[in-house]
């Protein structure tokens, strides 16, 4: 029977999820730890809309006329920026959270459209260095793997504060995934329950992170760009405090944005949606008279082109993907949905990944399992995908008359709702109101 | 003749490039005066000796070489050492040897709060006392402490071991007093040796991981 049909009626606040949350902590006396991002509805780029290009401005010929879409990202003090082919970067995920072949498959398909790639707790392995013609390496908390070597390897270095799934938070890796060569790579027994630091060890504040930044240059002659990275709360002060310290990029990762294993409660209730987050972010920029100078990431749910030409006219020089990454490689994909149903999920909503036990062999140490990987494959199928970004956001830029899509401005966006038009500073659809503007 | 470079006259940019280019058998390097980021990420089998006060992280990263820094050093002296060995004559500020891999750390006078936080390895050795939260999440390595530690020594430790000749104010989250045996007095022994230091190793007491914190279980609520 359907229950509905039946004229039964579930409870708005205590939904079904809800309910089983509850019996779940009931049971066990733990809170639950997953995957993926904030599954909550939030204000999101689908509700903004751009403007077309008709009588008061000029339209770019799809396909024929240009519509360039390179992006040099630390130009600032950094000897060798990064030059990008595509604003659309991969965000950092580690070895340990993800399989070898995962991250192999992620930097083949970085490297085929000429985009970045990122290491991410618990070190750079030769896979990913070997297939990552750009790579960025995280420089975090827990400093697990963290190699001189490694830094001056690397093409970039990532200074992470936060990321937007867990704000304040230090990561975590359960003992399933911690097999002989993660705990190695990270000095600890194999096994156990991973916590990685929420705070650097070596320094506190915006006055010591400028500091701490000297010295990684200093480490590496100057040659390489400094990024910083921060979940999105307080962004336009975080932006101004990550500028202040000698940032050359700043990553502004929102609430929807992945991970491997964090509280739900975490994921669900901590941090600001991204496009909360972009107009503070590229307001600090400007008010320090450093839009473009200092270049801003935005990730955090983009998803497609769209999300991409929007977070770019809103601001951003570029954004960066990890859930549509692992998607594109293969996560949640319906053939797996047998395996996903005997582990208590399904395809489309398999978020266990913190449990090692991925029939895609993406997050996962098991060796049979992160064997069905095929990382040729899989970094073909990202590429293609970072292809169909780029392509979606240049048919979007050229309709709204633009030859770079740096060129996307704020003017070419509206909004659907009055929260997203708030949020966004753009007016809402129809209208010349921006809600809170003047306050 | 070590090569001469003052920092009166020459940035510390300089003098790092130079480290990171030329390295020659030994260094000595006159006038830091709280410079930061003096003699990091040098690779090689040579020697520094800094006459005076460095700032925030000397040595940091060093591979390999002997940093010597007659004075006081700031914050992080040594962070993430991968090997070699770093020597501060004078007293260290917080987070002296942090996440350091490996190699000697030795510091003759005081170190202040987290002193081998998230310790990856390193052997520190410290001549007086260590402030609150000393080896705070220490996976592996020794430290050593002639004088006495601050509160919450060891906190939510890993397979770091401590050493404390004199008192302990408090102990961490899952850090406990662990039995001396004769494998490691000698250790001990060779850590001091190593230091050039006389205390006997029978005078100190060792800690270690409970190891009741590896695994998520909600009996240890308090702890998290």
């Amino acid at each position: 029977m359907e229950p509905a049909s039946h004229g039964l009626r579930e409870s708005a606040t205590f939904d079904r999820a809800t309910i089983h949350a509850i019996q779940r902590a009931a049971e066990t006396g733990i809170y639950d730890i997953r995957g993926w991002g904030a599954k909550r509805k939030l204000p999101h780029f689908d509700d903004l809309l751009l403007l077309g290009a008709s009588m008061s401005r000029y339209p770019l010929e799809g396909y024929r006329e240009r519509c360039d879409t390179d992006v040099v990202l630390g130009t600032r003090h950094a000897k060798h920026p990064l030059r990008l082919a595509t604003p659309v970067t991969i965000a950092g995920m580690s070895f340990g959270a993800l399989s070898a072949q995962a991250k192999e498959a992620l930097g083949r398909g970085a490297s085929e459209v000429g985009t970045s790639t990122t290491t991410g707790d618990g070190g750079m392995t030769p896979e990913e260095r070997g297939h990552s013609k750009h790579l960025v390496y995280q420089y975090l908390p827990s400093r697990y793997g963290m190699n001189p070597d490694d830094l001056r390897a690397a093409d970039a270095i990532e200074v992470v504060l936060g990321q937007g799934a867990k704000p304040g938070g230090g990561g975590m890796l359960l003992g399933q995934k911690i097999t002989e060569r993660v705990a190695g790579m990270r000095t600890l027994p194999v096994g156990i329950d991973q916590r990685s630091a929420c705070r650097h060890p070596d320094w506190t504040g915006p006055d010591d992170l400028a500091i701490k930044i000297l010295e990684l240059r200093e480490i590496t002659d100057w040659e390489k760009p400094v990024y910083v990275k921060v979940g999105a709360t307080r962004t336009y002060y975080d932006v101004k405090l990550a500028v202040h310290a000698g940032a050359d990029v700043v990553v502004v990762d929102g609430m929807q944005g992945g991970t491997a294993a964090t509280q739900d409660v975490f994921i669900e209730h901590v941090g600001i949606p991204t496009l909360a987050a972009l107009p503070q972010a590229v307001q600090a920029l400007q008010e320090l008279g450093v839009h473009r100078e200092v270049q801003l990431i935005v990730s955090g749910g983009i998803r497609s082109g769209a999300d991409m030409a929007k977070a770019l006219a809103l601001g951003a020089d570029a954004v960066a993907i990890g859930t549509a990454a692992l998607i594109a490689l293969g996560d949640n994909h319906p053939k797996y949905d047998a395996e996903y149903r005997e582990l208590g999920s399904a395809a489309g909503y398999f978020d266990d990944y913190q449990d090692g036990r991925d029939p895609a062999g993406i997050s996962t140490q098991d060796e049979e399992l992160a064997a069905r990987l095929d990382p040729a494959e899989a970094g073909r199928r990202l590429a293609n995908f970072l292809r169909v970004m780029t392509m979606e956001a240049q048919t979007l830029a050229r309709a709204c008359g633009k030859a770079h899509l740096l060129h996307l401005e704020p003017e070419d966006l509206v909004a659907l709702t009055i929260e997203s038009a708030a949020m966004a500073r753009v007016p809402l659809a129809g209208t010349n109101w921006i809600p809170g503007e003047g306050l | 003749m070590a090569t001469l470079i003052d920092l009166a006259e020459t940035p510390v940019r300089d003098l790092n490039q130079a480290l990171h280019e030329a390295p020659v058998a030994s260094w000595r390097v006159l006038n830091p005066r709280g410079a930061h980021a003096v003699a990091c990420g040098i690779r090689g089998n040579f020697t520094v000796d800094i006459e005076g006060h460095v700032g925030y992280y000397c040595a940091g990263m060093n591979q390999q070489a002997t940093v010597t820094v007659h004075g006081n050093a700031g914050t992080g002296v040594a962070e993430n050492m991968m090997s070699g060995t770093v020597r501060v004559r004078g007293n260290a500020s917080q987070s002296a040897g942090a996440t350091a891999h490996g190699g000697l750390l030795v510091i003759d006078g005081d170190a202040s709060a987290r002193c081998g936080i998230s310790m990856k390895g390193v052997d520190i050795v410290v001549g007086g006392s260590v402030g609150h939260m000393s080896a705070f999440m220490g996976q592996a390595g020794r430290l050593v402490v002639c004088g006495d530690a601050g509160d919450a020594l060891g906190d939510s430790l890993y397979e770091a071991r401590i050493y404390v000749r004199g008192t302990v104010k408090s102990l961490g989250a899952d850090c406990v007093e662990k039995e001396m045996s004769a494998e490691h007095l000698a250790e001990l022994a060779e850590l001091l040796k190593a230091a050039e230091r006389d205390e006997d190793p029978a005078d100190f007491r060792r800690y270690g991981s409970a190891r009741q914190l590896y695994h998520f279980k909600v009996d240890n609520t308090t702890a998290y």
